[in-house]
């Protein structure tokens, strides 16, 4: 199939579209606005709809109400918008319904900065909203693995009737790269499944999609979200392993960083260093096995490499490590990017120096 | 002998007995959709947004489709239902601290856009559920939790007139307020209640009907009291009328 030089942010939004979602409800915000901007045209012409929101708040809501009817529904944003819409999905999660959620993420906290950063990892992988609940979290680091991603999205979505996060960053949205476009994925006529809202052509009754629950059956959601997550931990969890084989030192890099970080470690390699690179790609699940696993008698060291000011990946790393070996952590934050050079450097500094 | 059945439960209200409180007019209002939608024969394609506050109450009463929203949030729902399932007739039930408060934006924007919903809109002045604190349409003077001594208009502003802000919008088509106090008002409103739905049968616009009621639990009155105190102060700051009709026909 014939590849297409594609930004991140249309790529995914056409990649959405191949991939079933037929209603985006968004708001503008850099740096993830040609999202919506080529959803507003292309959603339209496969009989799908867009509604600019007045808010990151109506938005989400607009969604959680399409998602509520079976059909395929998205939202995007970058670090602010992502904590608006933070309501809406622990609403989502509650009310067991599925969507596609996208954080091009920037520079934080606050309003913070424009510039690509990766600071809200915590925030999509241990609370994305009030009440403790979990949802799968992908973190490409391409703009084809994205496409890929979210394509397959909508159905990891239905599946487990539950938000689904792509955690990206302000780079891999606006940077172009080649692409090969899947193909346009077949749609039921009627979006209407046994668990939605809206005449299915049965008279059934009523049917009630909601948030709230008696305290005795919400205990029992909260009990089967546990299961849930216990199946994603299972079966879910994507993981690149790169050179670890033999690795003392290892890298632990997503997304953006992990592009760098795999770079740095051809470089490294080159010169005689014994070092590779685990990137996670699903976030939540955290690829724990990867880490827990290595051969704790050769490792020296890990180092997480983030575009984060602390890396925030950090702890979720020395869960694993259990003090088998010392974590160090090096990054940029505020939206300013990682260079191979500088990275390279500070990753020989921490090995030939132990420097935390 | 044959006898004719002139009044029933309508189709669309399950056999419970109402967990409002005694007095309470959502009661009411809840029959009152429930019978126009009887009326109006659409039962199965109503798509029913529920609010936060009592009238999220209704999951248990109406058997119609529902979708319980957060706080406010019911007419952005009701947009992305809407525009999902445009065969479907989607309405809300809004008390006034959900809609005309937390949720000011997500209802002026949706008639704004002119969302093809209906939303229904209870006004008694309180915030029912939380216990009676100060609502956007707590009247100047009147007592809440919040404002132990009455609305003081100096600092907590005064009390928002839904009908006549959202009746300056372009894209509206039906906008009106009726007063539950008694069976002539009532009937009054029943017939606004019923073209509001129907409005969405035949593919028009955004609709709006606001219902005065009342709260005898929160305003510390007796049922009859409060409808009282309704013809006394409430239905002179909120006046009744038919604010916006667009669905009028050519020669009518």
């Amino acid at each position: 199939m014939a590849k297409e030089f594609m930004k991140g942010n249309e790529a995914i939004g056409e990649a959405a579209v191949r991939g079933g979602v037929r209603f985006f409800a968004g708001y503008p915000i850099t740096p993830q606005s040609e999202l919506p901007e080529y959803l507003s045209w292309r959603l339209p012409e496969v009989g799908g709809c867009f509604v600019q929101g007045e808010s990151e708040v109506a938005s989400i809501n607009m969604v959680y109400g399409a998602a509520a009817t079976g059909v395929r529904a998205m939202t995007g944003s970058s670090s602010p918008g992502i904590s608006l819409k933070s309501e809406g999905i622990s609403y989502l999660s509650a009310a067991e319904l599925p969507a596609v959620i996208v954080n091009m993420q920037r520079g934080g906290p606050g309003l913070g900065s424009i510039q690509p950063a990766q600071q809200d990892y915590l925030q999509a992988t241990k609370a994305a909203g009030h009440g403790g609940f979990r949802m799968l979290v992908f973190a490409p680091y391409t703009v084809q693995e994205a496409v890929d991603i979210v394509y397959d999205a909508p159905e990891y979505a239905e599946r487990d009737r539950s938000p689904v996060m792509i955690l990206m960053d302000g780079c891999l949205g606006t940077m172009m790269e080649e692409v090969e476009l899947p193909p346009m994925k077949e749609l039921p006529e009627s979006p209407c499944k046994p668990w939605t809202v809206g005449y299915d052509g049965t008279k059934r009754g009523g049917h009630l999609i909601t948030p709230i629950y008696p305290e005795a059956g919400l205990e029992g959601k909260n009990k089967l979200a546990v299961q849930r997550t216990k199946r994603w931990e299972e079966n879910d969890v994507r993981v690149e392993e790169f050179m670890v084989d033999d690795a003392e030192w290892v890298i632990v890099a997503y997304g953006m960083s992990a592009r760098v970080a795999k770079q740095v470690v051809l470089d490294l390699r080159e010169v005689g260093f014994k070092i590779g690179l685990i990137r996670p790609i699903t976030l939540f699940p955290f690829p724990k096995k990867s880490i827990a696993n290595l051969d704790y008698t050769k490792v020296k060291g890990l180092i997480d490499i983030e575009m984060s000011i602390p890396a925030l990946m950090r702890e979720d790393i020395e869960l694993q490590v259990l003090g088998r070996a010392p974590v160090y952590e090096y990054g940029r934050s505020g939206g300013i990017l990682l260079d191979d050079e500088s990275t390279k450097a500070a990753v020989r500094k921490i090995i030939e120096g132990g420097e935390q | 002998m044959a006898v004719e059945k002139v009044y029933t439960k309508p189709k669309c209200l399950l056999p419970l007995s109402s967990g409002f409180c005694p007095g309470c007019l959502h009661s009411l209002a809840t029959k009152l959709i429930a019978e126009a939608i009887d009326d109006l024969g659409v039962a199965e394609k109503v798509i029913n947004v529920l609010p936060v506050g009592c009238a999220t109450m209704n999951s248990l009463y109406w058997k119609l489709d529902m979708v319980t929203s957060a706080h406010g949030r019911a007419p952005a729902v009701a947009t992305g239902i809407k525009r999902c399932r445009p065969d479907a007739l989607v309405f809300a039930y809004q008390g006034d601290g959900d809609l005309a408060s937390i949720g000011l934006s997500e209802v002026l924007m949706a008639a704004n856009r002119g969302e093809h919903i209906t939303i229904f809109f209870a006004n008694n002045s309180t915030y029912g559920m939380t216990g009676g604190q100060m609502a956007p349409t707590t009247l100047v003077g009147q007592k809440s939790t919040t404002c132990i001594y009455g609305r003081d208009p100096d600092t907590m502003g005064y009390p928002l007139r839904m009908c006549e802000l959202i009746k300056e919008l372009e894209a509206p088509v039906y906008v009106a307020r009726f007063s539950l106090n008694n069976p002539a008002n009532i009937r009054k409103a029943k017939a606004g209640i019923k073209k509001a739905m129907q409005n969405q049968v035949e593919g028009l616009g955004f609709s709006f009907v606001e219902l005065l009621t009342n709260c005898p639990t929160n305003w510390h009155m007796s049922p009859v009291k409060t409808l009282e105190f309704m013809e006394e102060h409430t239905m002179k700051y909120f006046p009744c009328g038919v604010f916006v009709d667009k669905t009028a026909k050519e020669g009518e």
